[in-house]
């Protein structure tokens, strides 16, 4: 314990961090309650010096919305597809890594990419290669097909209509997932194969001196001795997939959505940005604690799912 | 099941590439372990034993020779193939299973005609684990396990599968003193009761020779003596052994034979008939000692230890190896400690005599 009559100075040292977490934390959390509590709050009204009531109107109307509905719905299928999508995927490659010795570092650093890319960046080339318009050799003719299309054509399929003009949602919905759960692999990986290396040698040995078959040394030593490094995989995750949002304008552009199917793919965070954007900060605000809820439960399920299935 | 090792030989490339200098773990090992026994490897850090253990149990391979379990040759053998019972040096125990799972596992993974079904194998397991007297515990975790507590669970796993050979790594080391004294007549109890043949590791020589019906010292991947340890312990074939054997360690001089006459310093201490003058080596254990006022070998007094039934003399003695002499005597000696120097006659069968270079036993008769 410090000394009582040291502890000014522990303050002293403490007070630029303090000042600047309530500045900039903790008074917008607060304000944003405020905020969600006044009915049809304006930022703009406020500043003409409106006046507004209490009440949980602007929760009410944001329950209300069709786009709200749509938003959530695309955020919890975004959540519900990628991240167990993603966690298994980096799973096997994480053990797969682990397990060959040579290249390793190599291949690990080259996974590792994406993390360290721009992620508008890499959807904008994603966004070419599930393309469906591009000029041929000639340049005159625009109606190439982008490099996935071009596999499946090469493999005899039939080319899809992925993001433009006319797509089907379930297709947006394919690219967005493949888009994510590829981005999100390399912090995923590299946490998992951390947490592999991690694991003693001996309960190897052990397994093999039992004779033990290696999808059981995998499913029964593996994967529980993993399970702290998947918990936080998984409940990061969903809470990444909740905040989605870059994503699709990295492949989509503002629009979120086709050209002739604007917002289709837009999500919770989206919709917060549009009501803000449109001087609703009572709303955005009451769409900020919805989400906020949403992910509080959902991290306390997984906790509690975890809790039961994890060894530390 | 008799295991026999037959030039065994482990040599480890070098990690260092630039020296190019590769390790011999374990060199040219040749040995029967008979049915039922229990053996102890005994030698310091980096002599081979772990390696020939492992060697033993098929998690490495060796370099060369053969292992056999009775006539089978399992040199080429794996691990899961042998029929081995491991008890690894920190356990190795599934820390997010039960000990009832952690038991039970060896079984669940038996395929085949070994099939056992849930009753068989909770059968086993509770009689693996009664007899190592974890009945009560088995629904704990590791984690809420003593350290002894964990070494049982560790050997009742091993022991469940009902394994030709136990091999046991340093199976005391993680323990503190009373539980290893303990743990270790539980061992050898243990062993007693399923008479399967155990091998186990240690660099703990009274722990070694406490337990075992022969230890075998090994020093730089070179087996330096086999034999019971009652046997290596009065009739060491070299310097190491005699030094690596006995508490307190055995007391080393520069000494000399001129004449037929041993010399400590400048003191005849016994006859050697027979054996031509030279430079040696002279190991007189502790208990080699006996106070006595014409004694022919002189030493100055330092201090005295008291033990309870024994007293420990502490001397110093020019010629000594060692900075002190430690002789065992018992307490019924009065020593007055007023005096500066104190003399001893020796006992013969506790002096050993060793070429001064090559530090191998010369057997002559000391009388």
């Amino acid at each position: 314990m410090v000394d009582n009559k040291q502890q000014w100075k522990a303050w002293l040292y403490l007070s630029p961090a303090i000042v600047l977490l309530l500045v900039f934390t903790v008074w917008p959390i607060f304000n944003t309650v405020r905020m969600s509590l006044l009915e049809n709050y304006s930022g703009l009204k406020a500043a003409g010096g409106a006046v507004f009531e209490f009440g949980f109107g602007n929760f009410e109307k944001v329950v209300q919305y069709k786009r709200f509905k749509e938003c959530l719905t695309n955020t919890v299928l975004l959540c519900v597809l990628t991240v167990p999508i993603s966690t298994l995927l980096a799973l096997l490659i994480a053990v797969t890594l682990n397990s060959i010795k040579p290249l390793q570092k190599l291949l690990q650093t080259i996974f590792f990419l994406p993390y360290v890319t721009n992620s508008i960046a890499i959807g904008m080339v994603f966004a070419a290669m599930f393309n469906i318009i591009g000029l041929r050799p000639d340049g005159i003719n625009a109606d190439t097909w982008g490099i996935i299309n071009n596999v499946i054509q090469f493999f005899g399929g039939k080319p899809v209509n992925w993001i433009n003009q006319g797509s089907q949602y379930w297709a947006n919905m394919t690219v967005m997932v493949v888009y994510i759960v590829w981005n999100a692999l390399p912090f995923k990986i590299l946490v998992l194969l951390g947490g592999l290396q991690s694991i003693n040698k001996q309960y190897y040995d052990a397994a093999k001196v039992d004779g033990t078959s290696r999808r059981r040394v995998f499913s029964r030593i593996t994967v529980p001795l993993l399970s702290p490094m998947l918990a936080y995989v998984i409940i990061t995750g969903f809470i990444g997939g909740f905040k989605e949002y870059t994503s699709i304008v990295g492949i989509f552009g503002e629009t979120m959505g086709p050209p002739d199917a604007a917002n289709r793919l837009n999500t919770m965070v989206g919709f917060i940005y549009d009501a803000l954007s449109s001087n609703s900060q009572g709303r955005a605000s009451a769409a900020a604690l919805i989400l906020f809820a949403i992910i509080l439960a959902v991290t306390l399920f997984n906790n509690m799912v975890i809790k039961k299935h994890t060894h530390y | 099941m008799k295991v026999t090792l037959q030039n065994l030989t482990k040599i480890f490339p070098s990690r260092d590439k630039k020296s190019g200098k590769e390790v011999v773990a374990v060199n040219d090992f040749t040995f029967e372990i008979p049915d039922g026994k229990l053996i102890g490897l005994l030698g310091p850090s980096g002599c081979g034993k772990s390696t020939t253990l492992y060697m033993i149990s098929g998690l490495q391979k060796p370099t060369a020779g053969r292992i056999f379990f009775g006539d089978d040759d399992v040199t080429e053998l794996s691990t899961e193939n042998r029929g081995i019972g491991l008890v690894f040096q920190n356990y190795a125990l599934y820390p997010h299973m039960s000990v009832k799972q952690n038991i039970l596992f060896p079984l669940q993974n038996l395929k085949g005609k070994d099939k056992m079904t849930k009753n068989e194998m909770l059968e086993r397991a509770y009689e693996a684990a009664r007899l190592v007297q974890i009945d009560e515990l088995m629904d704990r975790k590791p984690s809420e396990l003593s350290g002894g507590q964990q070494q049982r669970v560790a050997i009742a796993r091993a022991l469940v599968k009902m394994p030709r050979v136990l091999l046991l790594d340093e199976p005391l080391s993680n323990l503190d003193a009373r539980l290893r004294l303990q743990t270790r007549e539980e061992i050898r109890r243990i062993q007693k009761e399923t008479g399967i043949t155990t091998v186990f590791v240690t660099h703990d020589q009274e722990e070694a020779m406490s337990i075992s019906d022969m230890i075998v010292v090994m020093k730089l991947g070179v087996v330096q003596q086999i034999g019971k340890p009652q046997e290596v312990y009065d009739n060491p074939t070299n310097l190491f052994v005699a030094k690596f054997l006995g508490t307190p360690p055995i007391n080393v001089f520069n000494g000399n034979i001129t004449g037929g006459k041993l010399y400590i310093g400048e003191e005849a201490v016994m006859d050697v008939p027979g054996v031509e003058d030279q430079a040696v080596t002279v190991g007189i254990r502790p208990e080699g000692f006996e106070l006595a006022d014409d004694g022919k070998l002189t030493c100055n007094l330092s201090n005295v230890e008291v033990m309870g039934r024994d007293v420990s003399v502490v001397s110093t003695n020019d010629a000594s190896v060692n900075p002190v002499i430690r002789s065992i005597i018992n307490a019924d000696n009065k020593i007055d400690l007023s005096q500066t120097t104190v003399r001893f006659n020796l006992k013969p069968h506790k002096v050993f005599i060793f070429n001064a270079e090559t530090e191998e036993r010369l057997y002559v008769e000391v009388k």
